[in-house]
Parts: C-alpha cells; structure tokens; sequence
C-alpha cells in the first residue's frame, strides 16, 4: 500500500504542475480549453489526494508498522479515535493533510466561481496549483509520508501523550484549513492585480472564503487554547508561544481585511490597502505553517529543526516581493474612487479598526521575531516575555472592543447629532451603569482596569442588542410578525450583518472572561499528604485519598479532592497524573514504565461565575528504591530464562509477575502516600472565554450561511449594476 | 484648505504617529527583553541580579525534587558545560531528562534561580515508548 500511496503523491505532484502549466497557458494564450483543464486538474488532484491521504489513514487504522510514520506515531495500544487522527501529529502527515485540504478548499472554490471572474480565475488557479505543486514536492522529495521500514518493527512507539486530546485532534485540520482558505483570496487578489480587474467582483466571489477561514483559524486557536488550559498542567490558555502567535498573525490581518472589503464593496475605498491585506493574511498563512516546521525559533511545540527550511523561506520571499511588485505595478488602478467624507463616519471606524487590528498583528510579529532580530543587531538571542506582550495587546484589545460596539451605531458617510442621540444613548448608559455598579463592589478601586473594561463590554452588548431590536421591531411593523419570527426574519435576510453583531458580542464575552479570570485569579502550589487540606480564595480543599491504576497504555498516579465553602461541599475534583512506558532499556525493565513521557488530566470544575483547578504532579523519588529492586529481580530472572532457552511460555509468566509487580508498585501511592505536590487555581468567569468562542463561532457560520434565494438576488442585482459602472469608469 | 495638502498633512501625520509608534515598540523590546544564553555563557558572564534566559538540555541523572523544589542541570548544546538551576512549582509536563528546555534565571553564586513559571519545555515531536507488557497486556485496576 505504501507503494500505492508513493504513486499516488507523485501522479498529484504532476497533476499540480500540469494544472500550473494549463492555467497559466491558457490565461496568457486565451485558450479557454486550457483554463477549464486546468480547473478541472485541481478536481482531479483533490481525488487524487482523497485517496492519498485515505491509504495513510488506512495504514494508521490498521496499525501498519512497516510505514514509518505510523511505526513512530501510533501504536496497538492507541485507543482507535487518536490512530485515525494521529496523522497529522507527524511532519509529514501534516504536509499532506495540508495539501489534500488545499485542494479539497481550491476546487470548491473554482467551481462556485467557475461562470464568474473568468479572467481572473486562471491565474488564481495558477497561485493555488503553485501552492499545491510546492507542498507535494515536500512530501515527494524531503518528507515521505509513505517512506517504509526494511523491518517494521512488532509495535509502534505510540502517540504523544500530550496530544491525546479531542480538542488537539481537531486543531490542526481547523487550522490548516483556515491557512489553505485564505490562499484563495490570495490567489484571486493576485489573479484580479495581473489581469488588472480590480473592481469588488474578485473580492465578492472570494469574501465567503475569507470569513470560512477566518472561522476555520479562530476555531483552531481557541481549541488550541482549550487543550492548554485542559491538558499541559500548567492552568493557562495562552502563553504567547511562537506558534501560537503563528496562527494569530493571519487571523488578525485576516480579521481587518474582512471588515475592510466592505468599505470596497459599498464605496470604492481601500483598494490598495484591501489588496495588501489579502496578500500579506495568505504570506503569513504560509510563514505560520513554516514557523513550525523549520526550528528557527524556540517554542513549546515546534516540530524542531527540520530541512524543510530554506524551501518555505524561498516561497515566503517569492510572496512577498511578488506581493509588493504587483501593489506598486498596479496602484494606478487601485486608486480610491471616493475620499473619506468624514473622520466621523463607518468607513472611518473601519479604517481605525483596521489600522489597530494591523498594530496588533505587527506588535505580535515583532515580539516573536525579536530572538532572529535581536540576533542580527546585537549578536545575542533575546525573547520578550508575556509582559511585553500584555503591555500593548491588552489597551490595543480594549479598543478593537469598543470599535466593535462603536462601528454599528455609526452611519456611512457621516455621523451626525441625531444618529448620535438614536444609537449611543442605550448603550453609553449601559456602559456607564455597569462600570459604575462594578465599582461599587469592595476592592474594586484597587484593579479599575477590569471595571472599566467590563463597561465596554456592556456597551458592546448594549448595541448588538438594540440593533438586534429595532431590525426586529422594523420588520414587525412591515410584516406584522411576532416577535420571535420577526427576529429571526430579519437575521435571516441580513445574515452577514447579524452575524457580525453577533460576533461582536462573543468576541465581547470572550475577551471580559479573558480579562475577569486573568485579574482576579488565585494560584496556588502546595505539597499535601491525604487528609490535609488548604485554602485558595475562600474554598477549602482537602486531598481525601490518593488513586492508582496500570493499564497497558499507562500508569495512572492522583487524588481525589474535595471542595467545600464555608463548611459547605462545592465540588469533588479529581486529577491524575499519566506515565507511559519508555523504550529506554537503560531505565530497567520495571523502571522505564514510570520513566516516559507524562501528561496531567486536569481536575476542573467550571462554573458561570468561577473555574476550580487542579492538577497534582506526584513525586516518584520515593519509589525509586522498589523500582531499582524489581530491575534488578527481573534482570536476573530474564538472564535465568535466555540461559535456559527463552521459552515463549517462560516469557509470558515472567512479563505476567512483571505486570504485577508495577501494579503492586504504582499501588503504594494509594497503601503509603507520601506528600504530592498541586496547583490549584480559581479563575472567576473563565468559563466566559468558552461561551464568548461559541457565541463568536455561532455568528460566523449565520454570516456565512447562503442568504435566501430572493435576498440573494436583490443583492446581485445591485452588484451587477456597480460592475457596469466601474466596466463604463474603466472604459472610458 | 486645498483637499490635497489635507490628505497630504494626515499622511505625514499619521505616518508620524505610526513611526514613534514603532519606535517605542522597538526600545521597550530591547530593553525589557531577556537575553538568551547557554550554559557556558551564563558561567562566564551572568551578573548576580539579572535576569536570563538559560536554554539548553536537562542533563541526564541531575533532577531531584525535594518539597515543592526542582533541582536539574542544563546542558550547553556545544560545550560539555552544565549550570545547576533550582526552580521551584510544578514543571511543564513534558519536563524530563534529555528534554530541551528555556528558564528565566538568576544568578545566586554557582546556583541560578529559576523564575517560578518561566519554564518553556520543548515538546517532542516523537517519543519513545516500550513494547506492550506482554501479549495479554493486563489491565490492573487497583485503585
């Protein structure tokens, strides 16, 4: 099968290169045959690739150990949910994932737009068959996710502990697709800047795969936050790690490019600015997915130093000096067709929010940059720790926040006196209101920050809210609905607007539950032996009793603890700690089952008002005489049984007493506690980041859902007007 | 006034901005951050008081754990060099022997002081584990 899927990769790599050749042949030769053979070779490659990446899965579900990434990724052992998903935890894996989802993403993309943007289509396909071309030669020549073992060995080493989370198992194929989304806006701003049809028409067939990956990278980073805050033991969501930043980077140029369009579409304004956006989201798509994979800097997660650098750097500089070529060879044409009317208007909003969301992107950049800038200007590697960050990030989020109140009260063109009155009244109360009340609470004057941000949350709500009001009491009035019906009417035909607001409110929410539980958080570390007990913010916890278990997979080690208040039971909280087996001999045979890798289950109990946290990291030292003597015991009966043969059935009862012999061993955790050491850690509306990601989410996929039929073609109606305008502006 | 020396005058205005801007990005960056050193490094020249960033290798056979205190050494990835580093609370999970690590420091004597939280532990991107216990692979439930 190994054989197949090596064809397989290489038929793709073809395809891709044919697909190339074609699109581009036919857009500069004016073949049309050539361009739809071209579009057709990028659905011939998603098949191609379909079944690619169906042989690697194929091969993990079926625990084929002669391919080398399922040897050293899975095992017998992994339970089936992380072998079918364990393929991307490998290099190579996620290579291919990469490139099947690109060609999953670029096929849907060419057909919906297959009777439109003809001109531009052929290079746009061109960009993405590049794309493809460029990662089917890392898996072709440098990363073989096919590559065999001449002798594959009885059992695999197994799947990273650490990744044995449903939330992880879903973090890269959301982020990947949203990298491989934002290619195609970049591939059709650069197929609108060759052929020079720069008017909205490129970005109207293309918006719904901005905001698709948008959505697609938001989810990525928030299951990624919700891994680390569950799994990695340390009680954080985010830590400004390199990679992380990686995926932040085009969500926030990303972020401002979907709200800068529509000052595009609506008034003609921006055009430079929207293309550099769209250009510089789909380089730092790719510049994310490089990150990972060369070693250049140091993260928590990084795949480590691999040779897959200086190809992803060749790609990166060819985007970017491309990129700025096509902007300056072609600004003639990007010229604005309106001036901003006013400084007090929604196309200035945008543009602020826009230039803060751009601040944003580049402070992150800087900061996980800053060990290769330093570097090069002072000789030493320096990082910036999560302080410098939280110094910029945290004012700059508090106005992305209120613009995300401010931008839908404001009218376009101009704000006068009386829209001032309609739309601010409400929500300035409920900010002023809420802010106040906060501020009455005791010890509030001590941290005035989080007040004062909760108060623009409050108008943020407020104005989602009133919006959400007056469309439905509008559509009442015409429609003589009910009120629910009318509600959900006047959603449905506005999607992408309601969705918005509704964003705006999550991500509102999101950000209070990032700002309260990060303030007003209690942490504490503290060794403790069962029956003893210590306080964290006013709750009572006690260490009841000490667990233990062995299974084939691991050896569990933790505690059960128990939560009261004020003599009143809040919550029984139980964590562990997983050690898996080690395959190095040196740590003895009984040894190296405690001598692997380790991961933490979190004890959690999350609340709408406060999270409780726990994790315990058992110390092993005291078992490290029992541990020598059962290595020592086994060592001597092992040599006994190969002197006399090394009979299977000798074997079996020697592996059989071994087994419990670690049992009996993890077992006096339980029967002799000694001291473990905990972090507890409660977090007041840590919850609130979860709900404000769903609501978030839930208000991107109303935006992105297919408007109805009639509303659709209102809206194409108006848009084939003002191509016909730009068509006559540009002819004459 | 003239549209043009308007839009002419925000230009250069914001462009001002954006410039003064980035430069305070720039100084605080370099002020405030933390330089990155080896074990040799940090031998040969730490100041008692500063902060550093020791990025390196957990040597193997040197952690102990006493308390809710880690002790270990980093091993300086070029020379056969290794500082001893006392960091105290939990450690990262994937903290282990032979694992590269980065820890702020500071230098007390021979000892340097890891910066509690500051730990960044490198996560493998394969591990290594042993083959099944045997064929029946019991599973002992014994809590």
């Amino acid at each position: 099968m190994a054989t197949v899927g090596r064809a397989l990769l290489i038929i793709a790599f073809a395809v891709a290169l044919y697909g190339l050749g074609a699109s581009l042949y036919g857009a500069f030769a004016g073949g049309r045959a050539w361009v739809d053979s071209g579009r057709r070779a990028v659905y011939a490659l998603a098949g191609v690739l379909t079944l690619a990446f169906a042989v690697m899965e194929a091969a993990f579900l079926r625990s084929d150990f002669s391919f080398s990434v399922v040897a050293s990724h899975s095992s017998t052992t992994t339970p089936t949910f992380y072998k079918a998903t364990a393929a991307w935890s490998s290099q190579e894996g996620s290579l291919l994932l990469w490139v099947w989802l690109l060609s999953i993403w670029s096929s849907l993309a060419l057909a919906l737009t297959r009777r439109r943007v003809r001109e531009v289509a052929p290079v746009a396909t061109a960009v993405l068959m590049t794309f493809g071309a460029f990662f089917l030669m890392l898996t072709v020549f440098w990363a073989n996710p096919f590559q065999t073992l001449a002798q594959p060995p009885s059992e695999g080493t197994g799947l990273n502990p650490l990744l044995r989370h449903p939330a992880m198992m879903f973090h890269p194929p959301m982020l990947y697709s949203g990298y491989t989304l934002f290619s195609i806006p970049f591939a059709f701003a650069i197929g609108a800047l060759v052929t020079r049809r720069l008017n909205a028409e490129w970005i109207v067939s293309t918006r719904r795969f901005a905001l698709a990956a948008w959505l697609c990278l938001g989810i990525g980073i928030v299951l990624g936050a919700r891994w680390s805050y569950t799994e990695l033991g340390w009680g954080g969501y985010w830590a400004w790690d390199p990679v992380e930043n990686a995926s932040l980077l085009p969500w926030l140029t990303g972020t401002a490019f979907i709200h800068s369009i529509m000052i595009q579409e609506r008034r003609g304004m921006l055009k430079v600015w929207n293309a550099s956006l769209v250009l510089a989201t789909g380089t730092l798509a790719i510049l994310g997915t490089f990150l990972v994979r060369s070693g250049i800097l140091d993260s928590i997660h990084a795949f480590g130093a691999s040779t897959l650098g200086v190809p992803f750097l060749i790609l990166i500089g060819a985007m970017v000096l491309g990129s700025v070529a096509l902007v300056v060879w072609r600004r003639a044409d990007l010229r604005s067709e309106h001036q901003l009317d006013s400084l007090l208007s929604r196309e200035a909003v945008f543009l602020l929010q826009n230039v803060v969301l751009v601040a944003l992107a580049f402070i992150v950049w800087w900061g996980t940059f800053f060990p290769l800038i330093s570097e090069i200007f002072t000789g030493t590697k320096a990082s910036v720790g999560p302080p410098w960050f939280d110094k910029y990030i945290v004012p700059l989020a508090f106005v992305i926040v209120a613009l995300s109140g401010i931008g839908p009260l404001v009218p376009w063109r101009r704000l006068t006196l009386a829209s001032v009155r309609r739309g601010f009244v409400i929500p300035l109360a409920a900010a002023l209101v809420t802010w106040g009340a906060l501020l009455l609470v005791p010890g509030a004057w001590a941290q005035p920050k989080p007040a004062a941000f909760a108060g623009v949350v409050a108008f943020v709500l407020a104005s989602v809210v009133q919006e959400l009001w007056r469309g439905m009491r509008a559509r009442q009035a015409s429609a003589r609905e009910s009120a629910p019906v009318a509600l959900a009417g006047v959603m449905r035909r506005n999607r992408r607007r309601y969705g918005g607001y509704v964003i705006h409110a999550g991500f509102a929410v999101l950000l209070l539950g990032v700002a309260i539980s990060s303030s007003f958080q209690h942490a504490k570390d503290v060794s403790l032996t069962p029956g003893q007990s210590t306080r964290v913010d006013g709750f009572d916890i006690k260490y009841v009793r000490a667990t233990a278990s062995a299974t084939a997979e691991k050896i569990s080690l933790g505690a059960v603890l128990d939560v009261s208040k004020g003599g009143k039971q809040v919550a029984t909280l139980r964590t562990t700690r997983g050690f898996y087996p080690s395959q190095d001999v040196t740590q003895g045979i009984v040894g190296r089952f405690f001598g692997g890798e380790s991961e933490s289950q979190v004890g959690l109990r999350a609340g709408f008002g406060r999270d409780i946290w726990t994790v315990i990291n058992p110390n092993l030292t005291p078992l490290a005489g029992i541990i020598d003597q059962g290595n020592r015991t086994f060592a001597r009966a092992m040599t006994g049984i190969v002197r006399g043969g090394a009979s299977q059935q000798a074997l079996t009862e020697l592996y059989a007493l071994r087994d419990q012999a670690i049992a009996a061993v993890a077992h006096r955790f339980v029967s002799n506690p000694w001291p473990a050491d905990f972090r507890f850690i409660v977090s007041p509306l840590a919850t609130w980041i979860w709900i404000g990601a769903i609501i978030t989410f839930l208000g991107g996929l109303l935006a992105l859902w297919p408007a109805p039929a009639a509303a659709r073609r209102r809206v194409t109606a108006g848009y084939a007007a003002r191509v016909a305008r730009e068509l006559a502006r540009t002819t004459q | 006034m003239n549209p043009s020396r308007k839009r002419r005058i925000r230009l250069v205005a914001a462009l001002t901005a954006a410039l003064l801007a980035a430069s305070a990005l720039v100084y605080t960056s370099f002020s405030a951050g933390s330089d990155e050193q080896t074990a040799s490094q940090l031998l040969d020249g730490a100041v008692a008081g500063r902060t550093y960033t020791l990025a390196g290798t957990v040597k193997d056979h040197s952690v102990t754990r006493s308390g809710g205190v880690v002790w270990f050494s980093v091993l300086d990835p070029h020379k056969p060099v290794a500082v001893r580093v006392r960091y105290t609370g939990i450690v990262p999970d994937p903290f282990r022997e032979g694992r590269g690590v980065m820890v702020q420091v500071r230098r007390q004597g021979d000892l340097f002081v890891g910066e509690k939280d500051s730990m960044v532990t490198k996560c493998p991107s394969k591990f290594q584990v042993a083959p099944p216990r045997s064929s029946s692979s019991p599973a002992a439930s014994i809590t």
